[in-house]
């Protein structure tokens, strides 16, 4: 009989409030319930969190580092995006 | 198709990319060799921390007081986890578990020569934490700086972790140093039994590693084996003194003018015979992991039974 | 009795079961079916030992006899050990292992939530903070329970196979003498008949979700609670003891 494998799962922990989750590491597991049971026991062994995600690896899609230039380049160029473009007179407050 | 002119400038570019200190992420452009010395670099290196479980756990249920005990647990199940990390990274080139697994149930896969020695005495828990861990340690804090970025950040993490481990260990040799002749002369036992296996696992030395250079340059091994060794036994020596342990090596002495210790000479016929798999407990060893891997199938499989049939769409 | 007594018998009762059961997890390291799972009981096994070492450490303060929690650890012997008898039978497969453990955790879960009321303030303190972990205990023993009797005809027949075995010495966990019947009347015991109630209701609804048979069988084995084990707990002592009787008065 063929030796199967569980599917893999991304783990993602959130490791304080207010603060978004971050990916740790994968692993193993046949479902669902068992890949956030595994999660804890792997990733958390240390307080190291207080939310755990757990999606299947092969459910997260992925740009290639070939798209790289038309991806992310088109971004360069438009300083406006960003608050420091703009010039606000002094002793202007809350902007 | 590519061409070779195309191969050229990628390996240009991806060279230019390691020097500048970038990390090479998994989908990333990479030579075949690159790829291939990193899976067999992360396996062994998830293969040792599985293995590694076996000569410590032995001595779990005769840990002699309820903190050595939990400590110990805490330690194992430590390396169970990095082990975790490790087939984790590895298996983000494409190689999946089972098939590493495989490969170490098969004696093809090697592992750290240093786990196929036996733990004879308590004092070997106290001397593996002290002496095999801190050699790893040295090793690893190198590694985290290499160029692939999955192994590296798991060694980050690793390092954090591990800290605990070599302080544990040298912990225990304190108090049998300290404690009854009998306890002193088990410390002296283990230390001569676990000090040359430590110092080999290091890594042949520099003339033996016909890789060495490429694997530099590509960052993936990024101190010679020889230097992190005369760094080990630099810290090594004065921490065993400090115990009133003797070094089983006559020839150790301190070099004033080079500031380092000189050691005197390494069998590596006894490395070579153990990695070949005439160590002690080789056989034990792989045995052990085959027949956990045997006997948690029908597990497995029940697991995967229940998930196919209860799936939700 | 005196209420002295019965509150140093009553806290190693609670301890060595959880020592002994930490024993048994921890034969695992190293052997478990995926390393997934290995990491997983290792976790347990340090709760249990973790809050085994917490009740010792009280039962030696309520002796005030001098001794030390590693003292009642490692130089009591086999007719002064008071864990229950399931905790103490072997691991067998991991069939055993889940079945033995699902039965002492929802245990454990129905004795902890009420012991979280008792009078005595250590106890209630040690159970409320055991509790969070018990509660994910339960959760693992019960998902591996589903899995394997809802899982394939082999894993089925293992896990009946395994709960058949242990039935016989499940009845002992709800045992109750004069400790409990002293502990009883100021507060600081757990009446165990409707822990046992309880036990009874969720263990079958577990075994039925996960189409499994309770066992019909009705003989129940008893004597834990004087110290009356099956055989296997002398070897387990004399493995786990070793070190601190061959070199007495040694420091580690």
């Amino acid at each position: 009989m063929k030796e199967t494998q569980w599917p893999l799962w991304e783990i993602f922990i959130q490791a304080n409030p207010g603060i978004p989750h971050k990916h740790v590491g994968s692993l193993h597991a046949p479902d669902a319930e068992m890949a956030l049971q595994n999660a804890r026991d792997v990733y958390t062994r240390r307080k190291e969190g207080i939310s755990i995600w757990a999606v299947e690896s092969k459910n997260i899609v992925a740009s290639a580092p070939e798209d790289v230039g038309s991806f992310f380049d088109p971004a360069n160029d438009k300083v406006y995006r960003h608050p420091t473009f703009y010039k606000v007179p002094e002793g202007v407050k809350y902007l | 198709m590519q061409t070779e002119k195309d191969n050229k400038q990628a390996e240009f570019d991806f060279q230019a990319k390691i020097d500048k200190g970038d990390k090479i992420e998994p989908k990333d452009w990479m030579p075949e060799r690159y790829r291939n010395q990193l899976v067999r670099m992360m396996s062994q290196h998830a293969h040792s921390e599985i293995v590694g479980m076996l000569p410590e756990g032995n001595w779990i249920t005769r840990a002699p007081s309820l903190r050595r005990k939990a400590i110990l647990l805490a330690k194992v199940q430590d390396e169970a986890g990095h082990g975790m990390y490790l087939y984790s990274a590895a298996e983000t080139l494409g190689v999946d578990r089972t098939e590493m697994l495989k490969q170490l149930h098969t004696g093809k896969a090697k592992y750290s020569s240093i786990f196929n020695y036996p733990t004879l005495t308590w004092a070997d828990i106290g001397a593996i934490g002290w002496l095999v861990d801190g050699a790893a340690i040295m090793n690893q804090t190198a590694l985290a700086k290499g160029s692939y970025g999955p192994y590296s950040r798991a060694m980050v993490r690793i390092c954090k972790e591990e800290s605990f481990h070599n302080r544990q260990g040298y912990e225990i040799m304190c108090s049998l140093s300290f404690g009854t002749s009998e306890q002193k002369q088990m410390a002296q036992d283990a230390f001569n039994r676990w000090w040359w296996p430590a110092i080999m696992m290091l890594g042949p030395s520099d003339d033996n590693s016909p890789n060495s250079d490429e694997l530099m340059r590509w960052k993936v091994k990024m101190e010679s084996s020889d230097s992190i060794r005369r760094r080990f036994i630099d810290r090594t020596v004065p921490q065993a003194e400090f115990i009133g342990l003797t070094v089983p090596d006559p020839h150790m002495k301190f070099n004033k003018e080079t500031g380092h210790y000189e050691h005197g000479p390494i069998n590596w016929e006894e490395f070579f015979n153990v990695i070949k798999g005439n160590g002690p407990c080789n056989k034990e060893r792989v045995k052990a992991r085959n027949e956990a891997d045997k006997n948690g199938r029908w597990v497995r499989e029940a697991a995967e039974a229940y998930a196919e049939k209860h799936k939700k769409n | 009795m005196e209420n002295q007594t019965a509150l140093f018998q009553y806290c190693l009762r609670l301890a060595d079961s959880n020592l002994i059961l930490s024993h048994r997890l921890s034969e695992w390291c190293g052997h478990g079916p995926i390393l997934e799972e290995d990491i997983a009981l290792i976790n347990i096994a340090l709760d249990f030992i973790g809050h085994g070492t917490a009740l010792l450490q009280y039962a030696a303060l309520v002796e005030g006899k001098g001794r030390s929690e590693d003292d009642l650890a490692y130089m009591r012997n086999e007719r002064e050990y008071r864990n229950a008898l399931l905790v103490e039978q072997p691991n067998g497969d991991y069939a055993k292992t889940i079945a033995r453990q699902f039965l002492f955790d929802t245990f454990q879960y129905h004795f902890y939530q009420a012991l979280q009321n008792s009078k005595d303030e250590t106890l209630a303190a040690l159970a409320a903070k055991a509790l969070k972990e018990i509660t994910y205990h339960l959760r693992h023993s019960s998902q591996w329970v589903l899995r394997m009797g809802d899982g394939t005809d082999e894993s089925h027949s293992r896990i009946q196979t395994a709960f058949d075995d242990l039935w016989m010495f499940t009845g002992d966990l709800f045992d109750m003498d004069t400790t409990d019947e002293t502990l009883l009347k100021q507060g600081i015991a757990v009446d165990l008949a409707p822990v046992k109630e309880k036990w009874q209701t969720q263990v079958s609804e577990v075994l039925q979700q996960a189409t499994l048979k309770i066992p019909d069988q009705t003989f129940m084995q008893g004597g834990s609670r004087d110290g009356r084990h099956t055989e296997h707990l002398g070897y387990l002592l004399a493995e786990m003891q070793y070190l601190p009787r061959t070199y007495p008065g040694a420091k580690w």
